[in-house]
């Protein structure tokens, strides 16, 4: 594993990012359809380096979303671990999907997250119920291709 | 298709199996969760990692701080002209008007030392600045710039030029989260200021809009009503402004009238916002346990009260509102 220091400061560099982007405000709209990068960077890197980004990873990449934002800690960090259970679990299927099947299988991941993260909030207090809640499920979908493009392309430049 | 980057070892066989890491962790997360949400055991905690997370809300600053600084040194010099006399003409009407407010403000402490009543005036205030970061956009709630270091306490009211923006929530060392009252996890004790009908303000999610859901169809409000916070929470003091009343729908055959009313505070705009203390010598015990909050700490009541605690709100109406130890300050100017 000649260059396992150089993925994994790859994948501190973009979770730095991600949790960047996670607290930048943009305009009101946008920031209701805000992707959840960092679920799809933890998808990503679960499936790409999965002996690096293990189920620890995806659940400290989870609590540091809870302590920037969460009402709760806990709440994002559990289900960020499910969906990276369940990547790792069909990481050896995943992998060789082809994307639009890859991607299709990633809106699935997002909407149970988005499921299970509402599901916690209805627990503790009222939560909202607006439609407007599962756009970020659509955008994260959307930008699923073109993170993998840009990260494979790095990746094959830095192997 | 994602390429394997680093590792093509065979990752079956190193460490525990996936389904077991995934128990302990699911396990470990439901603790923390129950600690959190039940026991309050993280309070510290939470304070401390937030301290630690403070860079990364630096950083997301930073374009919004260099876009100020930069439309700030190129603005021309006659509109800062402009600008400059305005606020000069404000400043004046404002020093005016509290000449009087300062002669009204003695008069009403000598009153109410005759009256020995213990609502008090005396009150510090500090302003802070709302940091521009996305806490969550279906929890209103914002960060501030001040924390436990300037004396930043949980539950302490929170104000702007035009009313009651929220209360804090969560503190660290160098900062605040606000919970506004238009979340919907906050209610707001309020009084019309007209008659002094006493209501609860819970809030929606909508950040133009309150709810009075306790106002019976026969009590006296109509849009337009002032409605004032009446202090007996004891978290905001009375006779602030918090929103006004916009839409009154009575029916008939219902027990409740649909009442709502939009926020005083620009909830959605102000960038600095009043923090307040009140001496807590002046301000009264809060007299009913049933508005105080259970834990959703953040509400001043539970948003939905059992209806022990609604009984209060909807009977009371009724009752005369200048019981001789109800507290009926009037708003500041």
């Amino acid at each position: 594993m000649a260059d396992g220091g150089s993925s994994g400061l790859r994948i501190t560099i973009t979770t730095l990012l991600a949790l960047i982007f996670a607290i930048a405000p943009l305009p009101d709209v946008m920031n209701q359809a805000k992707p959840p990068l960092l679920l799809l960077l933890v998808i990503y890197w679960s499936l790409s380096a999965p002996r690096i980004a293990g189920l620890m990873f995806a659940w400290m990449c989870g609590f540091a979303i809870d302590v920037v934002k969460g009402p709760l800690f806990g709440q994002h960090a559990v289900a960020y671990l499910l969906i990276a259970y369940l990547t790792h679990k069909f990481q050896l299927r995943m992998r060789i999907f082809p994307i639009y099947h890859q991607t299709l299988t990633v809106f699935m991941l997002l909407a149970l997250y988005e499921f299970v993260v509402f599901w916690i909030d209805g627990i503790i207090g009222p939560a909202v119920t607006g439609w407007m809640r599962w756009v970020p499920v659509i955008t994260g979908t959307l930008l699923w291709p073109l993170l993998v493009a840009v990260l494979d392309t790095w990746n094959r430049a830095r192997r | 298709m994602v390429t394997l980057s680093s590792d093509s070892r065979p990752i079956i066989g190193h460490g525990p199996a996936l389904g077991a890491r995934f128990f302990f962790l699911a396990i470990a997360s439901i603790a923390l969760m129950v600690a959190d949400h039940r026991g309050g055991y993280m309070e510290v905690t939470r304070s401390w990692l937030q301290t630690a997370v403070n860079p990364l809300y630096v950083v997301v600053q930073v374009p919004g701080q260099f876009w100020g600084w930069l439309t700030g040194s190129f603005s021309d010099r006659s509109r800062l002209r402009t600008e400059n006399a305005q606020l000069n003409d404000e400043l004046r009407t404002a020093r005016v008007k509290l000449l009087r407010f300062d002669a009204l403000t003695e008069e009403n402490r000598r009153l109410r030392a005759i009256r020995n009543a213990s609502q008090g005036m005396g009150e510090r205030t500090l302003i802070a600045e709302i940091v521009r970061v996305d806490v969550d956009p279906y929890r209103h709630r914002v960060r501030i710039n001040k924390g436990s270091q300037d004396g930043v306490f949980k539950g302490q009211p929170v104000l702007d030029a035009f009313g009651i923006v929220g209360q804090v929530t969560r503190v660290d060392e160098i900062g605040a989260e606000i919970i506004l009252i238009s979340d919907n996890e906050h209610a707001t004790p309020v009084q019309v200021n007209r008659n002094g009908i006493r209501s609860i303000a819970v809030g929606t999610g909508d950040i133009h809009r309150l709810n009075l859901p306790f106002l019976t169809i026969e009590s006296d409000v109509k849009p337009d009503d002032l409605l004032v916070s009446s202090g007996l929470d004891g978290i905001f003091p009375a006779g602030y402004p918090v929103a006004t009343i916009t839409k009154v729908e009575r029916d008939p055959s219902a027990t409740f009238a649909v009442v709502e009313a939009r926020p005083l505070a620009q909830l959605d705009r102000a960038r600095e916002v009043l923090l307040l203390w009140v001496d807590p010598s002046t301000q009264p015990a809060p007299p009913a346990p049933a508005v105080k909050p259970a834990r959703p700490a953040p509400s001043t009541a539970p948003a939905s009260p059992p209806p022990t605690t609604a009984s209060p709100a909807t009977t009371e109406p009724t009752s005369a509102p200048e019981a001789s130890d109800e507290p009926t300050t009037p708003p500041p100017p």
